[in-house]
């Protein structure tokens, strides 16, 4: 706890994965240090998905090591239920719970999972909802706003766990494009802001602005990992020119 | 009126047929079958308020009512209970609770339930009762007799068989509405599950306050069928000789030989019931889909 600025707060130590005969994950390690922003690119079936759930434990790695704050995960559930409280995770599918307003979709995990009282839980919630701009939609359900709103939600559910550790596996990927950028914004805030962030993503230009480091994803394996001016502007891999150039002229 | 004299002669053609064409499809999809069930009922109504012999009848077996209402209420209940936590099994993580689950929801569905509602109320009970009542026994003889005493005083005669009835009804509608849980845990996305554990519940705590309410939910219009289905289904108890209306109306039909006026006020008793009950369900069906 010494020194939060330069510990590192996520470490991945060669882990690979197996689905079956398929190997997802092939020797992948890295580290993310506390306050740091870290994007993952590459294309489609590369592993980002999986690589992003191995490190909240969703996916057990088939071997390889994931430390968080200083501790190893394990398969214990009580230690990964406390490890998970302090890692927020955004879907590209929002995965906000479709049966509970907008409310008690953030109020649900701080009263289950952190033991806050309903009315503490609900000015927490105000107050995530007030910062990603939706507090006007509390009382709405996941299915009566809009893709952008949702996905704001989701953040703002995340948000409220306090966690040190945002994962963001493709946020924007399923928003229409005229709510891409309302994600984005409150992404690039909260880089500002200094929160550690893990973010999967085609937005170039927010890894460009947001990152302090980006990974190319290939084949399960990480191919180059460099800041964003070095891997988008002097690629050393071959493999990374091609995806670059194919994704900038889409 | 004046909008009519306006129109050409071919569009005033053009206008009857598709007002013939719309009566057509309006009377394609009235509910005639409605109107026959709802005459069924009002004719035997009728029977039952001017026919001395049918009023007879109907005051007999309408005696039972309250036996075939809390036996299907009673065993309703527990069955759903049964079948959540099988439905659970089934798809749990854990081997042993998956294979016990499917173990007992194979069995109950491979057997027809007149077998069954015998084999638990005549064999199982009675074999279970025997088994109590001799772990009683033993309990005494060591010396634990507050335990031992009620057991061993345990009888088969103790267990009415109306209460077998409901054990058996249960148990047999405990698999089919595990089924029915089965399927709608299984129908809840699986981003929902896996967003309430990156948030840090445990999978319970994801189950109860994520899936089962959405689950619930999906299933609801089966579960109200399956009430409908449990209410026709008691009328198998009767074969226990539980005193249900359909019991009552073969004891009066046999001492009467009135057989036309005793099964055809049974049958329509039955026939109102699940009529009034499947419309309930239908409402619920239709105010479940404009909520959600
Ligand atoms: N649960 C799973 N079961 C089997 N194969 C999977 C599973 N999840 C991912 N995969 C496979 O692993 C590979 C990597 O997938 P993923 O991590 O989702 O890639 P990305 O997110 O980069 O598109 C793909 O070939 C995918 O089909
Ligand atoms: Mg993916």
């Amino acid at each position: 706890m010494a020194n939060l600025t330069d510990e590192k707060l996520v470490e991945v130590k060669s882990i690979n994965k197996w689905f079956g005969d398929l190997q997802a994950l092939d020797d992948v390690s890295l580290d993310v240090q506390s306050g740091k922003v870290m994007v993952i690119i590459g294309p489609s079936g590369s592993g980002k998905s999986t690589l992003l759930r191995c490190i909240n434990y969703l996916e057990t790695p088939t071997n390889g090591q994931v430390w968080f704050n200083g501790e190893r995960l394990t398969s214990d559930q009580r230690e990964l239920n406390r490890h998970r409280a302090e890692i927020g995770m955004v879907f590209q599918s929002f995965n906000l719970y479709a049966h509970l307003t907008i409310l008690e979709n953030i109020t649900l995990a701080l009263k289950v999972v952190k033991k806050i009282k309903q009315k503490d839980a609900e000015s927490i919630a105000i107050e995530q909802l007030k910062k990603v701009g939706i507090a006007d939609k509390a009382d709405k359900l996941p299915s009566q706003i809009s893709g952008g709103q949702q996905q704001r939600a989701a953040i703002a559910r995340a948000l409220a766990m306090r966690p040190k550790l945002m994962l963001f596996d493709e946020p924007t990927s399923a928003l229409d494009p005229e709510m891409i950028k309302e994600v984005l914004d409150v992404m690039m805030m909260l880089a500002k802001e200094g929160i550690t962030m893990i973010i999967v993503t085609h937005e170039m230009g927010f890894a460009r602005a947001a990152a302090d480091e980006v990974i190319f994803m290939d084949n399960g394996r990480i191919v180059e990992k460099n800041t964003p001016d070095g891997l988008f502007n002097q690629p050393t891999s071959d493999r990374t020119k091609l995806f670059l150039s194919q994704i900038l002229h889409k | 009126m004046a909008f009519e004299d306006s129109l050409s002669a071919a569009q005033k053609v053009s206008l009857q047929q598709s007002r013939r064409q719309r009566l057509r499809t309006r009377l394609a999809t009235f509910p005639w079958w409605l109107v026959l069930i709802l005459l069924l009922i009002v004719g035997t109504l009728l029977l039952i308020t001017n026919s001395p012999t049918y009023n007879e009848a109907f005051v007999t077996i309408r005696s039972g009512m309250i036996v075939t209402l809390y036996i299907t209420l009673i065993s309703y209940a527990i069955s759903l209970l049964i079948g959540l936590f099988t439905g659970l099994g089934r798809v749990s993580s854990s081997i042993l609770s998956q294979n016990i689950a499917t173990f007992y929801v194979e069995l109950m569905r491979g057997i027809p339930m007149l077998v069954l509602i015998f084999f638990i109320a005549l064999v199982m009970v009675p074999g279970v009762v025997n088994f109590l009542a001799l772990l009683g026994a033993k309990l005494i003889e060591l010396g634990l007799t507050t335990i031992g005493n009620p057991l061993a005083g345990l009888s088969n005669r103790s267990i009415s068989m109306s209460v077998r009835a409901v054990i058996a009804l249960s148990l047999t509608y405990g698999a089919y509405s595990a089924e029915i849980f089965r399927a709608g845990i299984q129908s809840v996305a699986k981003g929902q599950m896996e967003a309430a554990r990156s948030q840090g519940m445990s999978h319970g705590q994801a189950m109860r306050n994520v899936v089962l309410p959405q689950a619930i939910r999906n299933v609801l219009p089966a579960i109200g069928n399956d009430f409908i289905s449990m209410l026709k289904d008691s009328s198998l108890v009767s074969i226990l000789a539980v005193r249900d209306i359909t019991q009552i109306a073969r004891l009066y039909a046999g001492h009467s030989f009135r057989y036309p006026e005793a099964y055809t006020t049974l049958s329509v008793m039955y026939l109102t019931m699940t009529l009034l009950l499947s419309m309930l369900v239908k409402l619920l069906e239709r105010r479940l889909r404009n909520n959600g």
